[in-house]
């Protein structure tokens, strides 16, 4: 009973300190907006901590963040093997694939108009489906090592990819197209001097969005077949066996494997597009 | 009209690699059915065969084509085989009966809807609260960005077994899956959405003297109506994928997702494909219904062009 009355004076600590945050001088800073996230993410894990072990929480139904901590730490070969596996081997070639595919697509869609009238709406339609549901029949095809949960994620990225960047190359005004035109450019000098710089800004925000996809499809497909090895394997049947701090281990590496993967194509953008007013200022 | 016919062009030759795709894919298992059945088949010996290239066999032995468009369990079913599965499954079959594609669409569907509704009620409330108060903005808005980043899907099966290991099972698990991947789109897209006014349209209320509740009533929350949107139909997408995927962990026997495996156990590609189209038919409808409730209600709040 009183930890369960601690998590209560925790949370509301740390609600106070955000709070006075928010409403002081410096709260437009930069050292306040990366403290106050911070702060809240803190004290979520600590009325975690607190009510699991008032309560006495069952481990099948929600380990403690302590618990889920010395597991991440005693497990580390186990769970660098199966990011190796999901995330390196599957995720990052399909995604490399499936970008690069939707790339040189949208290239030829971009050239023709007929494709471009009669190719985008078939993809846009695409983008909206449920594409992980191909699993199956690429695990099929492929095998169950990596190779099957690239394929799946190429398929998974190669619309929203194809659809971004066939806007982007859109994007130049016709006044830009004109200018170059009276330089006498080539097709390709002006792709590369003026369309392909002014569709970078939506490049990335298709490259942006396929991060996620991709440690989706990766980590879906497992679910259908697998080797002994990988994130979406270890989950289920660390499920099965109930041992749940297991699971939120894997899925800690996962939000990690996520944001970084995020945050890198991110910080490409900023040092590719410096020039486009969302990155000044 | 020139669009449409670029639209039916682009299909028909999807359609077209489809049936030449069929070929090699499927040509090895037509070859060794035909030689059980008493056919001549070149190369004779299943050894050679496994070695050579399947556009080669496929060359060598043109008698068998035809066949590849009609295998029981092919690698590849050819597209009228999907369209006849799905046909006999959906208004051949009683809706009442397992194998109806349309009953175990409605046990995805329901599990979508009900998720759907609580992910975007709760979101649109937490977008309220986040710009209305400085610190939920502070300290909520930057874990909702970073969850956009995170494969959360990968949380599902564990909802699944810890909820049926408290005695909750059904529609409620999957529908937690539905409502939490529907949640954060929404989250963010309605932060945008109300806070879309510029400041000149907030201070001419302000010169109303329009209090906070007005304010939201009659400008933040008409003008948030475009992002609201946009993010339904990115939320119910996500949704139905919830539901698909929720219904893989335990071995649910019912659902387009429980079609999807049982077909993977058992090799029934054709029940595959059918139970995927299904599904995709079922994201189209639903994404196209809310884009019709879009134009119709961006219409008559006069936003629409």
């Amino acid at each position: 009973m009183m930890l369960v009355v601690l998590a209560i004076a925790v949370w509301l600590l740390g609600w106070w300190i955000n709070s006075r945050l928010a409403s002081g001088p410096y709260a437009d800073s930069r050292m306040v907006r990366t403290l106050a996230p911070l702060i809240f993410g803190l004290t979520i894990i600590g009325v975690w901590e607190l009510l699991v072990r008032g309560l006495e929480v069952p481990l099948v139904i929600l380990p403690a963040p302590s618990v889920i901590a010395v597991r991440f730490a005693n497990s580390l070969p186990i769970l660098w093997a199966d990011f190796f596996q999901t995330i390196i081997k599957g995720a990052l070639s399909g995604y490399v694939i499936g970008c690069g595919a939707a790339f040189l697509m949208a290239i030829a869609v971009d050239r023709w108009d007929f494709l471009r009238l009669g190719l985008l709406p078939v993809g846009n339609f695409v983008a909206a489906l449920p594409i992980v549901g191909t699993a199956p029949i690429l695990v099929m095809w492929f095998g169950f090592d990596w190779h099957s949960k690239a394929a799946v994620v190429v398929v998974m990225v190669f619309f929203p990819m194809l659809v971004n960047t066939v806007a982007g190359l859109r994007e130049a005004t016709a006044m830009q197209r004109d200018l170059m035109e009276t330089y006498a450019a080539t097709y390709w000098q002006s792709f590369l001097k003026l369309r392909l710089p002014a569709a970078m800004p939506f490049i990335f925000n298709g490259l942006k969005i396929s991060t996620t996809l991709a440690l989706i499809g990766a980590i879906v497909a497992e679910f259908f077949g697998s080797p002994t090895l990988g994130m979406g394997f270890r989950i289920s049947t660390s499920v099965g066996q109930l041992s749940l701090d297991m699971v939120w281990a894997e899925i800690v590496v996962a939000a990690l494997a996520g944001t970084t993967f995020y945050g890198l194509v991110a910080m490409i953008e900023k040092a590719v597009t410096f020039w486009h007013p969302s990155q000044r200022g | 009209m020139k669009q449409v016919i670029a639209v039916l062009t682009v299909l028909a030759a999807i359609v077209a690699f489809w049936y030449v795709a069929c070929v090699p894919m499927n040509i090895k298992g037509v070859l060794t059915e035909q030689e059980r059945a008493g056919a001549e088949v070149q190369p004779p010996s299943a050894k050679d065969r496994r070695d050579m290239g399947e556009i080669g066999l496929a060359l060598n032995n043109s008698f068998a084509i035809p066949a590849t468009w009609e295998q029981k369990r092919p690698r590849l079913p050819a597209p009228h085989q999907v369209a006849v599965e799905l046909w006999e499954t959906t208004i051949g079959k009683k809706i009442t009966s397992k194998r109806s594609l349309i009953y175990h669409g409605w046990v995805t569907l329901s599990a979508t809807m009900l998720g759907f509704v609580i992910g975007t009620g709760l979101g649109i409330l937490l977008a309220v609260g986040i710009v209305h108060s400085r610190v939920m903005d502070l300290s909520v808005m930057p874990w909702a960005i970073v969850s956009q980043t995170i494969p959360i899907i990968a949380l599902a099966p564990m909802i699944i077994v810890v909820l049926y290991s408290v005695g909750i099972q059904g529609i409620i698990p999957k529908a937690i899956i539905s409502a939490y991947l529907s949640f954060f789109p929404v989250v963010v897209g309605m932060v945008k959405g109300l806070r879309s006014p510029d400041a000149m349209q907030l201070d001419l209320l302000r010169t109303y003297s329009a209090s906070r509740s007005q304010g939201f009533w009659k400008l933040r929350l008409p003008a948030s109506m475009p992002y609201l949107f946009t993010s339904l139909k990115i939320g119910v997408a996500a949704s139905l994928v919830g539901a698909i995927v929720g219904e893989l962990p335990t071995g649910a026997v019912a659902g387009l997702g429980a079609r999807l495996l049982a077909g993977s156990y058992y090799g029934q590609t054709v029940q595959i494909w059918s139970a995927l189209f299904a599904a995709a038919l079922l994201a189209a409808c639903l994404v196209g219904l809310l884009g019709l409730l879009e134009r119709v209600v961006l219409r008559r709040m006069g936003i629409a062009q």
